[in-house]
């Protein structure tokens, strides 16, 4: 058994208590150790996204105990390709906070932000729920920390509303846990999957009550209408380098719906037939819409911002929640564009905000560096509105092209074809208020123009969007990838018999203990 | 028993609802508490409810009844973590209540947001 695929949650949780308590005075250090944490990470991830890549599903049983009775992480493709993906848009937000020195605003900066990668670094590789909650826990409350970096009221408040939120999404988890453990007697999402079709097709009221208690819970980790209701002012109002880093955040809830509902709650089993289809898939392009209403109706740039943030999720959750190996595909390729090009805005739109007043949509003096900052925001309204040349066109063919053989095919058509159209309309207007009619605008006397934003921000907001390029100029290698991801998803039976069979303490005097329940 | 325990668990959940719905942070975080507890009753309740039961199997005692273990140990993990988010919702909604003067949970009415301190 290798130890590598418990590295990612381990090595943030070692680095975060050093730099609280070695290195709290000392910024610099601080700066270094996180830094030096996260390549680390960067590093293991690609290891472990390398070593799933053939389809080898690592298993690491803590402890050494058997999967049902001990708790397990498990590194299939989809976990890898997740965890490597928030390693590498950790990165670029930790240089961003250390170029715009956000970091130094407050304190504990880099301590919470390696337990929030710790807690996002355990949800993708866990294989049991109940761990799945602990480390959904785990982030939390290192984002709620960052969410009040550097205090002010406005963010405080908005602060409450986030924390509180996401307190009755964790009750409610907890209550799906409990109907789950009570109709199943295991919380494992292997042994799970293997008991969920054993129920008697005519007692299944607990587990279908118990699956739409989950299914509800992640949507509110996704961001989904009507749970979207914490997002807006929360990241908004939270400090740009954590709003970015909360781009993968939304996507843990996309992953955890992906997860649960293709292994243990697969769309052809009977005892929850119709749930996905039917209600997710509404609720996803009611997002969409909204989203893109959302942009166009917004009066500040960064609400702007989160609003196509909404919309972005109600795309992925719409390809989701057509649940086909190709429709997963296509959303996956679409989470890794989406992640991108979300932080790439909330990026833009800080330096933006570090020269300017305020973020109203109105003609007010050039920001500082204005040609620069105009050209990126430029690059990323083009990646998230889905225009070519970028990935966000190429992701929405696919998803389109996944819409195709489907039922849902005219409704996903139309809402994804005019919300495009709208938000092309909202980012170009705000884009040409902000960044073109402040040409006409004399600054203001007595004012002195604020400073341009750093060389270390200007390179880190350029990464996400040389990311950005690549993921559209690999298109061809990344999507056939997420194709073998996806197909690994609808062929669970490695994957359960990886975790069952794995032999370890407990697993064989205890054989006939199983059927207990 | 099984009666006492639903109601229980149900008249929690309903206190705890309506108190969130108030929309006053002090309000909300009590409602939030007896939500917690609620749930951390049912969290019991889902490894069934055992009257006189040996608190986990034992070594050499063949045929003891003896109550489900697991749920313990989950309410024990949900028990520390409410009480730790509690704390810190505490914390987070006092300060915004010291700054602001206002309690509500709602964002306030349109134009007061604009320009404060960032």
């Amino acid at each position: 058994m290798t130890h590598w695929i418990i590295l990612p949650v381990l090595l943030p949780a070692l680095v975060a208590p050093f730099i609280v308590l070695a290195a709290r005075y000392h910024i610099g250090i601080q700066r270094v150790f996180s830094v030096a944490g996260v390549l680390g990470l960067i590093a293991i991830s690609a290891g472990l996204a390398w070593q799933a890549s053939d389809g080898t599903i690592t298993l690491y049983q803590l402890g050494d105990w058997a999967a049902p009775f001990g708790i397990v992480l498990v590194g299939d493709r989809l976990s890898t390709l997740m965890v490597l993906l928030t390693a590498v848009l950790a990165l670029m937000v930790l240089l961003y906070a250390i170029g715009s020195n956000w970091d130094m605003r407050g304190r504990h900066f880099h301590a919470l932000f390696q337990f929030q990668l710790m807690g996002i670094m355990g949800a993708f590789l866990t294989g049991d729920l109940f761990n799945l909650f602990v480390f959904f826990e785990v982030l939390l409350i290192a984002s709620y920390g960052l969410m009040i970096h550097s205090g002010g009221n406005v963010r405080l408040r908005a602060g409450v509303q986030y924390v509180l939120f996401n307190l009755i999404g964790s009750t409610l988890f907890l209550f799906a846990l409990g109907s789950i453990y009570a109709e199943t007697g295991t919380l494992n999402m292997a042994d799970l999957a293997q008991r969920v079709t054993a129920i008697d097709p005519g007692e299944t009221v607990g587990i279908r009550v118990a699956a739409v208690l989950l299914l509800l819970v992640f949507a509110i980790k996704a961001a989904l209408v009507p749970l979207h209701f914490w997002l807006p002012s929360s990241y908004a109002e939270a400090p740009a380098p954590v709003a970015a880093l909360f781009a993968i955040m939304t996507k843990v809830g996309a992953y955890a719906i992906i997860r649960v509902y293709t292994m243990i709650f697969p769309p052809d089993l009977e005892v929850t037939a119709g749930l996905q289809a039917d209600w997710l898939l509404g609720a996803a392009l009611v997002s969409l819409a909204l989203g893109a209403l959302g942009v166009l109706a917004a009066r500040k740039l960064d609400r702007l911002v989160t609003f196509a943030v909404i919309g972005s999720m109600g795309m992925v959750m719409v390809t989701i929640s057509l649940f086909t190996p190709a429709s997963t595909a296509a959303a996956l390729y679409y989470i890794v564009h989406s992640t991108f090009a979300a932080a790439t805005l909330f990026l833009i739109v800080d330096m933006v905000k570090s020269s300017r007043e305020d973020l109203r949509l109105v003609a007010l003096p050039p920001v500082a560096g204005a040609v620069l900052v105009s050209a990126l925001f430029f690059v990323g309204a083009i990646a998230m509105t889905g225009l070519p040349p970028l990935s966000g066109f190429l992701g929405k063919l696919l998803v389109l092209e996944a819409s195709f053989p489907t039922d849902a095919v005219v409704w996903v058509f139309a809402i994804v074809l005019i919300s495009s159209l709208v938000n092309v309309v909202g980012f170009s207007r705000a884009g040409s208020v902000v960044f073109w009619k402040a040409k006409a605008v004399p600054a203001q006397e007595g004012t002195t123009p604020g400073a341009p934003p750093s060389t270390l921000s200007y390179v880190a907001v350029g990464g996400l969007v040389t990311l950005l390029i690549a993921h559209t100029a690999f298109a061809g290698p990344i999507h056939q990838y997420m194709t073998t991801t996806s197909q690994q998803l609808y062929a669970p039976q490695p994957y359960i018999s990886t975790v069952l069979e794995t032999p370890g303490k407990l697993s064989k005097p205890d054989a006939a203990k199983e059927g207990d329940h | 028993m099984e009666l006492l325990v639903a109601s229980a668990i149900g008249v929690l959940t309903a206190a705890g609802l309506y108190l969130v719905f108030r929309l006053r942070t002090f309000p909300v975080i009590i409602g939030i508490s007896l939500l917690t507890y609620a749930v951390n009753i049912f969290l019991f309740a889902s490894g069934r409810l055992v009257v006189g039961g040996a608190p986990i199997l034992q070594k050499g005692v063949e045929g003891v009844f003896y109550s489900d273990p697991l749920p313990q140990a989950l309410v024990l993990t949900a028990i520390v973590i409410s009480f730790g988010m509690t704390a810190v919702v505490v914390m987070i909604a006092l300060g915004a209540y010291l700054g602001g003067d206002d309690d509500t949970v709602n964002d306030p009415a349109e134009p007061a947001e604009e320009g404060e301190a960032r």
